[in-house]
């Protein structure tokens, strides 16, 4: 269990940089008052955020990647959200070791 | 204390739910844990740094990127630049949960912040727009987040040549079925399509074009701007 200084540094500046990220929108909410188009763009952000996650993702797995996308959404569309990880991963692994 | 006296069981089921909403990202979060504490293991870092690291930083993209940048000694700079970058995202995801925080206590706001990550701040947000986003949901969800990520990517640390690619047996897509799932919370009809049609391009070219995980940002700021436009005639005229 060894513990580096310099190791030490690196980690501290990492832990406070991502925590401004993580402090930073508050603060800015807090000081606009949002209206009209703006609220709407603002309101985007969670499906915004997690689409454009995940899509190059899918986008990148060829064609294993897009069947397993496929029976993945329909699961997620459906059922909850244990069944969707389920089938999530049956389904890559299965297509993965049948396509790629 | 009366009035949380009153509210004692309203809370367990707020942490029972929260618990039972956080399981299935585990799934994803686990595998993912054990390879970032191996590979940051191979890179030359001891379990213990490995630890701190997690639970300080807290943030699995940008761990796993300094773990690949990471050097003997450290680049104190570009780890902590890298670290700002990979997590502008929590820019926008802190703007987006505001509201529902500024709920809670004041001395609860920091350490709220401090546990928001890509799935909990998601689940939260599910949350918030079905009902009332309660301390106890919400800090439910951040311990247990925060302390199976601690402790897997030490074990991932200590464990380290024996740890897989998750991908081999498909558990990189508990993240997309996670993720799936909690977009189905967030369809409003067909302004959405435009919205995540706009996200997804956006994000999969940038992916192709530009190194790092720009897509993100660059996909959520299009989503953004398509429901800028999308909105606009609902507005009422200037």
């Amino acid at each position: 269990m060894s513990l580096d200084p310099v190791n030490l540094a690196a980690i501290v500046v990492m832990a406070a940089a991502t925590y401004l990220t993580r402090i930073t929108g508050y603060w800015l909410a807090g000081r606009i008052a949002l209206t009209g188009p703006a609220r709407a763009a603002v309101d985007a952000i969670p499906a915004s955020v997690l689409v454009a996650v995940i899509a190059p993702q899918i986008a990148g797995g060829g064609a294993a990647g897009a069947a397993a996308a496929i029976l993945t959404a329909l699961a997620a569309w459906r059922g909850p959200m244990v069944l969707a990880v389920a089938v999530g991963i049956a389904s890559a692994a299965l297509f993965r070791n049948l396509l790629g | 204390m009366n009035p949380s006296e009153r509210k004692a069981g309203t809370a367990g089921t707020e942490v029972a739910a929260a618990a039972r909403a956080v399981l299935p990202v585990l799934v994803g979060v686990v595998p993912f844990a054990l390879v970032f504490g191996a590979v940051a293991a191979k890179k030359g870092l001891s379990p213990l740094e490995v630890g701190l690291m997690s639970g300080m930083v807290f943030a699995g993209s940008a761990q796993f990127a300094a773990a690949q940048l990471w050097t003997a000694p450290a680049a104190v700079g570009a780890l902590g630049l890298t670290a700002l970058l990979i997590n502008m995202r929590h820019v926008l995801m802190g703007m987006a949960i505001a509201p529902h925080l500024a709920a809670f206590p004041r001395p609860a706001r920091p350490l709220a912040l401090f546990v928001m990550a890509d799935e909990n701040w998601a689940l939260a947000m599910r949350r918030g727009l079905a009902g009332r986003l309660t301390l106890a949901y919400y800090g439910t969800m951040g311990v247990i987040m925060w302390a199976v990520w601690v402790l897997t990517t030490t074990v991932g640390a200590v464990l380290g040549a024996f740890i897989e690619d998750p991908a081999a047996y498909g558990f990189d897509f508990a993240f997309v079925a996670v993720f799936m799932s909690l977009l189905r919370g967030f369809w409003k009809g067909r302004s959405s399509l435009v919205v995540w049609a706009a996200a997804a391009l956006t994000a999969i070219i940038v992916s192709r074009l530009v190194e790092g995980p720009w897509y993100v940002v660059a996909g959520a700021l299009a989503g953004m701007a398509a429901a800028w436009l999308v909105r606009i005639p609902e507005a009422p005229a200037p």
